[in-house]
């Protein structure tokens, strides 16, 4: 097939979309080809999902024009997107979970046929691409990858020309990733265009034949990615030379500041995962990288170590040899343990308060009260502190959390857990969502933590970050940890299977 | 014979006392299916019954009467839906101003209006027979709205599970983001279902003044709104269960005439606090299990929507 | 041209204090076009709302002598709503302390105890306390929300006091008025005043205010609602308690609301009847909305409040409305202010008709 000589399936030009104070996305012009996979590369914040909502008709942009092979239109609403042959499938799935399968797929057809007749087509199509989905099962019981599995289906179902996916592979282990390539390439060979937007350079690589990079809103550059270096497409997408962070030599046989034996913890939310049998160590001056699909415990496995769920016995959790699997957050912060929650706004920090307040919320135990009082003074040097040490860009303490970046909050409330000295640090997703350079500075206070003689437990859905600043690499499958393992011994394919919920004994031989 | 007597009045006066509470209530539920906690409808009730009174006795038709309380209830419940979806108030403390402006403006509509007797409805519909035995007497007690009750929650239940605008009231409900990506309108669909439970309540209040009791006087009404929001909770918003909790507090808000009828004499003070204690001893024993109301509540509930598009 | 509600990049705290005061703009407006439907002339009904009262002494001290319940109730809601604790029953606890105080009167009066006073004072808050914790205990025990259990004991209140004033306290010489016997003169509060209302309760709560604003702005406690009611996830991972906070202001809610109940039947009433509140319980929650949940700004809305209760006494006497009138403007008041809140977090955008009209032509 010629593509050249089509019109192009999609083109945008000179797209100018405003919100409030900002140019989400300031002229932007792409062209997709039939049967292309055309990546969209870009940081947050650069525009990526603004683009998309245009596209799909969530949004109106205020100057530009979209093309649909070769013919000038107008997309006022999803409907008209899909009717055109346009599907998504979100990044946050946009599926309804106290439904089922089927129902959430009649819902994003908007037609009205019965149920049972969709059951059939559902099936019918599930069958040929090689997607096993189960049209009557509620979707709450669904795991990510049969989740994202429904998306597509639902996309497919009608027979899309152009199919959007955004962020596809954060939620899905490297070989549930290998499968969904084949799907997209399958969909591709047949005449469907595909929009892929990641951050993932190595899979836009292996997957894609066309490249638009983002930056601040507007276009910064395109490329072939089969044949760009991942250095030069990231360094299009940061806008300078890409730092690196720096890991000094790991202290080695520290002391034991974190000991979990045994600890079993069923979930007090409705479709929790249950904590079976966790045992794991950390010593001062290790880094301890926990990687695992989003709901096999993460979330759970923190709690309980942070103080926030109990547990049946004392000494199941040992902070710095203490027992306290009874003691409760605050007891366990004087303990000397920190904690780096996955929510930024509305756990880690508080939308409406001031810096100031938001760096007490976690500091009060040490000094800050008095006869039960605040100490507004030292609390203000406490913030003061932190903003000048993590460069947080702010307009000062009395800046409201709601005002900051993303990657700015973040840096803030790392500050804030590091700057009180903790003998161990948990940080869940530190570097989740936010921008290349804040996540290399929040890498280094990690490990320069660490080389201070501290004990760091990550949990992270990104397995580069935890094979470049881990010590030991365990993972975390239907709530039961695998025995951490050195991360120079370990390969991402091994860690790969393990997240799948195979445990090493019985897997990774004959699957590798 | 006099035991059945009895029984058949008991049955007479629960369905009656449950009728409001079934009204209102199924309004409710469908408000807080799509999403919206409207704690105003203590105040809508008010409004429907001064409004429906008023109506009938000045036109002599209730019909009208029981039009104008639904258009009442549905009003105040469009101001609601004004502050707390396009201007995005708190939708408690909304309901709260909801209720409070009710009790005063139905008593200020009302005040020349009180004390003036009415004809029930139901000795409206059925005069001839009013020399018939003690039963037929008590089953000519059920008007059309108490029968209109008894199908409300049959047609409540068929609409959620089994029309299509069922289910895109319960994908509002449940997540106005993923509706409103997918292209449903969250306000459009949420007025509606606000309007609706206006109207209910603008009828259960109605029914009070031209029915029940019939007659107007301020704040009759007495809390069965705050009754029938508690028993959207306990019903775990579930028609049938819903259906079942009125029924039973109609039973319970007749304790006096029980009493009465075993020959009992306790203050009527006392006998007064039965509803009030049951609700809050129902509303303990749904909510013990916090999991379970978590998973059945709507999970957009209370939460304003602001599309960013 | 459309127009579009746009998120604003932080809360306009201008915005916060602008918008009770257009509230009140508002519902003058609105007060005038309700007079106006009723038949009134709105220059001369509005003047006696809110003019004629503040002439007289006696009628400023009406005035601080209905603020004091008003200010009492609105504090401790406010403090409960920092929390996102609802406390609605205000009215309710009102009512127990009154019965609770208003029994310490009436079994102890008369003998010139010298702690009658201050063992009157400790059973209203006591009562106010009792009543706000079995709802405290049902939400931290049982999850049950507070909002409907606070209101439904509101109506038990009610009918409790409807009882032992038809019943075991009702004064056998009352020619059968359900009402109790009046309270000793030893039972009575002490004027502030001569030839007024206006009793010592007024000062009780003048020094709530800057008690809850140290409590909510400068301690750890004070704090703790804070986060709690900003963000309970966030609580949650500072290790607060949320049963603790839920107990501690339902608790304070309780107890001076209960103060103010005893406050009223020993101060201007001397005695127990049926009704002893036009509704202060829940005219608070729009004293502590107005007031911007913050004490000083309830301080001058419990007057507005007071004022409106006055104002509407007045007009019932010299234009023959109903008293209906006072709890229209009361609701009328609450929705504005709602509706102006609006513009803290959002600003109305003007979409311009050409950016939609051109995309429609495309």
């Amino acid at each position: 097939m010629n593509a050249s000589a089509l019109p192009p399936r999609l083109r945008l030009t000179g797209i100018v979309k405003r919100y409030a104070a900002t140019l989400a996305n300031d002229g932007v012009s792409l062209s997709i080809a039939p049967g292309e996979i055309h990546a969209l590369l870009g940081e947050n914040g650069a525009g990526k999902s603004t683009l998309v909502k245009i596209i799909y008709g969530v949004a109106r942009p205020d100057a530009g024009t979209i093309e649909w092979e070769g013919k000038e239109i107008n997309i006022p609403d999803p409907n008209a997107a899909r009717r055109l042959g346009v599907g998504m499938v979100f990044q946050h799935f946009s599926l309804f979970e106290s439904l089922t399968v089927a129902e959430n797929i009649a819902l994003g057809l908007g037609a009205t046929e019965s149920i049972a007749d969709l059951t059939t087509r559902i099936a019918a199509v599930a069958r040929r691409y090689g997607l096993a989905v189960e049209p009557g099962r509620h979707v709450h019981h669904l795991s990510v990858g049969e989740r994202q599995r429904v998306e597509i289906v639902r996309c497919l179902l009608q027979s899309p020309r152009l199919l959007i996916m955004d962020e596809p592979t954060s939620v899905l282990t490297p070989q549930e990733a290998e499968g969904l390539f084949d799907v997209l390439r399958r969909l591709a060979a047949e005449g469907c265009s595909v929009l892929y937007i990641s951050h993932k350079l190595e899979e836009i690589k292996a997957l894609c034949e066309h490249a638009t990079v983002l930056r601040a809103g507007r276009v910064v550059g395109e490329c072939d990615p089969r044949i760009a270096s991942e250095q030069q497409m990231a360094e299009m997408m940061i806008g300078g030379a890409l730092p690196v962070a720096h890991r000094s030599a790991p202290l080695h046989e520290g002391k034991p500041c974190l000991q979990v034996s045994k600890l079993t913890l069923a979930s007090d939310e409705p479709f929790g995962t249950t904590l079976r049998d966790i045992s794991l160590q950390l010593r001062d001056g290790q880094i301890l990288g926990i990687a695992g699909v989003a709901g096999n415990g993460q979330k759970e496995l923190l709690a309980a170590l942070a103080g926030e769920r109990r547990a049946p016995q004392a000494d199941s959790v040992l902070v710095c040899g203490t027992p306290a699997g009874h003691l409760g957050p605050t007891a366990r912060r004087r303990l000397g343990l920190s904690f780096i929650p996955e929510e930024r706004l509305g756990r880690g920090a508080i939308a409406e308060f001031p810096l100031s307040e938001n760096g007490l919320l976690t500091a009060y135990p040490h000094g800050f009260v008095r006869a039960g009082l605040i100490r507004y003074g030292a609390v203000n040097k406490y913030a003061a502190g932190i903003i000048k040490r993590f460069a947080v860009k702010a307009s000062g303490i009395d800046a409201r959390g709601s005002s900051l970046s993303g990657g700015n909050m973040q840096k803030f409330i790392v500050g804030r857990e590091i700057g009180t000295n903790p003998r161990v640090l948990l940080a869940a997703h530190p570097t989740w969502g936010v921008d290349i350079g804040a996540a290399i500075a929040i890498r280094q206070a990690l490990m320069d933590l660490a080389a201070a003689g501290s004990g760091v437990l990550v949990v992270s859905e990104d397995l580069a970050e935890l094979f470049e600043i881990s010590d030991f690499i365990a993972v975390l499958s239907g709530g039961r940890l695998s025995a951490p393992k050195p991360a120079r011994e370990t390969t991402v394919e091994e860690v790969g299977l393990l997240m799948g919920g195979r445990m090493a004994a019985e897997g990774a031989a004959h699957a590798l | 014979m006099h035991e059945l007597e009895i029984a058949v009045a008991i049955l007479v006066a629960t369905l009656r006392a449950a009728t409001p509470l079934v009204l209102a209530g199924f309004g409710e539920l469908i408000a807080e299916r799509s999403g919206v906690l409207n704690l105003g409808v203590e105040g809508m009730m008010l409004m429907g019954a001064s409004v429906g009174f008023i109506g009938t006795v000045a036109t002599g038709s209730p019909i009208i009467g029981l039009l104008l309380a639904m258009l009442a209830g549905a009003a105040l419940a469009m101001v609601f839906g004004v502050l707390t979806l396009s201007l995005m108030a708190n939708q408690v403390a909304t309901g709260l101003a909801l209720t409070i402006f009710g009790v005063g403006f139905s008593a200020l509509v009302g005040v020349k209006w009180i004390g003036i007797p009415l004809e029930g409805i139901a000795t409206d519909i059925w005069p001839s027979l009013s020399s018939s035995s003690p039963i037929v007497q008590q089953l000519m007690l059920l008007d059309p709205i108490v029968w209109l009750a008894v199908l409300v929650p049959f047609l409540i239940h068929r609409f959620i599970y089994r029309t299509r605008a069922g289910l895109v009231l319960r994908a509002v409900g449940e997540s106005h983001d993923v509706a409103h990506a997918l292209g449903y309108s969250v306000l459009k669909i949420r007025y509606l279902a606000v309007a609706f439970g206006g109207a209910m309540s603008g009828l259960a209040g109605a029914y009070l003044s031209l029915a029940y009791t019939p007659m107007w006087s301020e704040n009759m009404v007495a809390g069965r709104g705050w009754i029938a929001l508690a028993l959207v909770v306990f019903s775990t918003w579930k028609p049938a269960w819903l259906a079942l909790g009125s029924l039973l507090f109609g039973f319970v808000t007749i304790a006096q005439f029980q009493a009465e009828a075993l020959g009992l004499a306790l203050s009527p003070h006392l006998l007064a606090m039965l509803p009030y204690l049951a609700t809050i001893v129902v509303l303990v024993l749904i909510s013990r299990d916090a999991t379970r109301l978590k998973l059945n509540a709507p999970a957009a509930l209370g939460r304003p929507f602001h599309a960013t598009a | 041209m459309r127009y579009r509600l746009e998120a604003r990049a932080r809360p306009a705290q201008a915005m916060v204090w602008l918008s009770p005061v257009l509230a009140a703009a508002l519902s003058v407006i609105g007060i005038s076009v309700l007079f106006a439907v009723l038949g009134r002339n709105p220059v001369q009904a509005l003047d006696v709302l809110f003019i004629q009262p503040l002439e007289t002494l006696d009628g400023l001290a009406e005035l601080a002598l209905k603020a004091t319940p008003l200010l009492l109730c609105a504090i401790g809601i406010a403090i409960g709503c920092r929390a996102e604790v609802w406390n609605i029953g205000a009215e309710g606890q009102f009512t127990v302390g009154a019965i609770a105080g208003g029994g310490v009167a009436l079994t102890f009066g008369g003998h010139d105890y010298w702690w009658l006073q201050p063992a009157m004072l400790l059973a209203g808050i006591g009562g106010g306390m009792a009543w706000a914790a079995i709802p405290a205990l049902l939400k931290t025990k049982f999850n049950a929300h507070e909002i409907l259990t606070t209101l439904m004991l509101t109506y038990v209140a009610i009918q409790l006091l409807g009882y032992v004033v038809h019943g075991p306290w009702k004064d056998p010489e009352g020619y059968s008025f359900p009402q109790t016997k009046q309270f000793a003169p030893d039972a009575m509060l002490p004027m502030l005043i001569d030839e007024t209302r206006l009793h010592i309760g007024a000062m009780f709560a003048l020094a709530s205010v800057p008690l809850a604003a140290l409590l909510l702005g400068r301690s750890m406690m004070g704090f703790r609602i804070r986060t709690v009611g900003a963000a309970p996830a966030a609580a949650r991972y500072a290790g607060f308690s949320r049963n603790t906070v839920v107990w501690v202001c339902l608790l304070l809610s309780g107890g001076l609301a209960g103060l103010a109940g005893i406050f009223e039947v020993a101060g201007p009433d001397g005695q127990l009847t049926p009704v002893i509140s036009p509704g202060y319980g829940f005219a608070a929650i729009i004293v502590a909305f107005l007031g911007r949940l913050n004490p000083f700004g309830i301080l001058f809305s419990s007057l507005l409040m007071a004022l409106l209760y006055l104002g509407g006494e007045g007009l019932q006497v010299s234009m023959q409305l109903p008293i209906a009138v006072t709890g229209t403007i009361q609701g009328m008041l609450l929705f504005f202010l709602l509706a102006a809140d609006v513009f803290i977090n959002y600003r109305v955008r003007r979409v311009p008709a050409r950016a939609a009209r051109a995309l429609t032509h495309a």
